[in-house]
């Protein structure tokens, strides 16, 4: 039995659809985040599940109990979900100790006074617990935040854009440290954010959301390397589209060469369909595309951005295509210089032509 | 003119004048405290879902409002005797009427206390299990109160400086009294001054506090 049971959730604000029939599960103790930009409907997915607002139809199981269908609601108090809001939302008036004692006001004050200690000590600040939340930096009170959604031992944690507010040096850092807490911690959670490194940094399975629907709901690495919608290969990672025509059930052919794929070709139902001589657009990522000096498919470098260990060019292609390739740093080449490059594709990705 | 001036009349006259203070204090004491539980009470039923609740004590914050103080001390006055029949004296008459009438001030004062508390702080509250009564008293209202502390320290100097008005009744405040000694002892300019002396004393030193405590954070 899964913790948590989302199934066909529809809600609307007025006449706006912005859940549309979405259902996802989550196991035990895994982190799960909600990829999407901004109004794709993951901030409100996380308060329905969080209690404070009503969905239209389907129904919401947490711990193999209904809380929430077309007739139940359960107050957000009586769930048993923590919360970690975009802004914190610290208890200004209270001190660090208070603010993560508070949701254990029904124990008594030893067992409240053990808990903050231990919640104090996951999240490495343990002396501070006098101080106020506005004598902390903004790491500092992003951890306190988390605590003080830990200490109640919730079901569930939803973490609203956890990340957004800091700098990014620390988003990677804390993001990093998050999943660190949570782990130690056994705690399911579900991520909420428009950014997919922190996505991928912090959660085990990560659903891509747009308008209002999960288009893939996957592990990060399935999710950039088999896409299973041209909007999540667009969305996740960088890449462009290249034109390519079907010969066969296994290959296919592109200005580059031929690609070669051990499994079924990832393109939907239309793709087997589609059949040979069918058009098709492939995905290439930057990694597919190698430069290799021995080869004899030359490329102009339009574009490079130095990103240390490594370059990612632009190049542009006979046919006036462009394509991207990760090269090592060393390998520095200037604009308008043509450079050997090869393909390295192990697993093709295309989707039907757009025309 | 000035060295005509008998402050001697002052001394002599101190011990009665702070029973009259002490009547000013106390009545402003009472308003505040009182006005700021009532106030903080009709905030809440201003701010209630339940409609019956919310209009009535918007009627009632609206009518205070609008109304002249000394109309309202002087009706309370005049009238609450002939409904209940049995006459309340002027100081008593104050207390409950200055109470009242203050309340529906500081209720506007802690309405905007209870909204300038974020919604993210209340959903914090509900996430950590609370409800809405243990969501008011524990997170929004201290939050309210602290927001609003000078404002509310503010309405009390002007509570202060009202309380005067209880002339209109010949309840015996610091003015009253002042007015008493300057009759028998046929000093009425000494007493002014110097009654608007203490008037300005504790006024200013009120509002210095309120300065302080808004810069601090």
């Amino acid at each position: 039995m899964p913790l948590l049971d989302i199934d066909c959730i529809s809600h609307a604000y007025g006449t706006q659809a912005v859940v549309r029939e979405l259902s996802f599960q989550l196991e035990t103790g895994q982190i799960a985040c909600l990829l999407g930009a901004s109004g794709c409907g993951k901030t409100t997915m996380l308060r329905l599940i969080a209690g404070f607002e009503r969905p239209a139809t389907g129904s919401i199981r947490l711990n193999g109990v209904t809380v929430a269908d077309t007739n139940l609601h359960m107050p957000a108090e009586k769930r048993r979900i923590g919360m970690v809001f975009q802004d914190y939302a610290l208890f200004p008036h209270l001190s660090i100790a208070d603010n993560i004692g508070f949701g254990l006001h029904q124990k008594s004050t030893l067992e409240i006074r053990q808990r903050v200690d231990e919640m104090l000590d996951l999240i490495g600040l343990s002396n501070r617990g006098e101080r106020y939340p506005h004598e902390l930096s903004g790491g500092q009170q992003q951890r306190v935040a988390l605590a003080r959604a830990l200490a109640p031992e919730p079901h569930l944690l939803l973490l609203d854009e956890p990340f957004s507010n800091l700098d990014i040096a620390l988003r990677e850092r804390l993001s990093l440290e998050v999943r660190d807490i949570l782990k130690r911690a056994g705690m399911a959670a579900i991520l909420v954010t428009h950014d997919q490194n922190e996505a991928f940094a912090v959660a085990d399975v990560v659903g891509i959301m747009r308008e209002g629907r999960i288009e893939q709901w996957d592990t990060p690495y399935n999710l950039y390397h088999r896409p299973a919608t041209r909007h999540v290969a667009d969305f996740v990672g960088q890449g462009v589209f290249i034109s390519g025509e079907v010969l066969s059930r296994q290959s296919i052919k592109v200005e580059l060469g031929i690609l070669e794929s051990d499994v079924p070709m990832e393109c939907g139902t239309s793709c087997a369909e589609c059949g040979r001589g069918c058009r098709l657009d492939v995905l290439l990522r930057p990694d597919d595309v190698i430069h290799d000096d021995a080869s004899d498919v030359l490329a102009e470098v339009v574009a490079k951005s130095f990103r240390g260990a490594e370059f990612l060019y632009t190049l542009r292609l006979d046919s006036g295509a462009e394509v991207l390739s990760l090269v090592p740093s060393h390998h520095n080449h200037a604009i308008g210089e043509q450079i050997g490059i090869r393909l390295a594709v192990d697993h093709v990705v295309g989707f039907p032509n757009r025309q | 003119m000035l060295s005509d001036f008998d402050f001697s009349v002052i001394a002599d006259s101190l011990p009665f004048l702070w029973s009259g203070l002490q009547f000013t204090l106390k009545l402003t004491l009472t308003a505040m405290l009182g006005g700021i539980f009532l106030g903080t009470l009709l905030a809440l039923a201003r701010l209630s879902s339940v409609a019956p609740l919310a209009t009535a004590a918007t009627w009632y914050i609206n009518i205070m409002r609008s109304i002249p103080l000394v109309m309202v001390i002087l009706w309370f006055f005049l009238v609450i005797p002939l409904l209940t029949g049995a006459p309340m004296g002027a100081e008593n008459s104050a207390l409950v009427t200055f109470t009242l009438f203050e309340a529906a001030f500081y209720a506007e004062i802690m309405r905007a206390g209870i909204q300038s508390v974020t919604r993210g702080q209340v959903a914090a509250g509900y996430a950590i299990g609370f409800s809405y009564s243990q969501n008011m008293r524990f997170v929004i209202l201290p939050q309210a109160f602290r927001n609003m502390l000078p404002v509310l320290l503010t309405q009390t100097i002007v509570l202060f400086q009202d309380t005067s008005l209880v002339y209109a009744i010949g309840a015996k405040d610091l003015l009253k009294a002042s007015e008493i000694a300057g009759k028998n002892y046929n000093r009425p300019v000494e007493m002014v001054v110097f009654v608007a002396l203490v008037y300005f004393v504790i006024c200013f030193a009120l509002s210095y506090t309120v300065k302080r405590l808004s810069r601090r954070r």
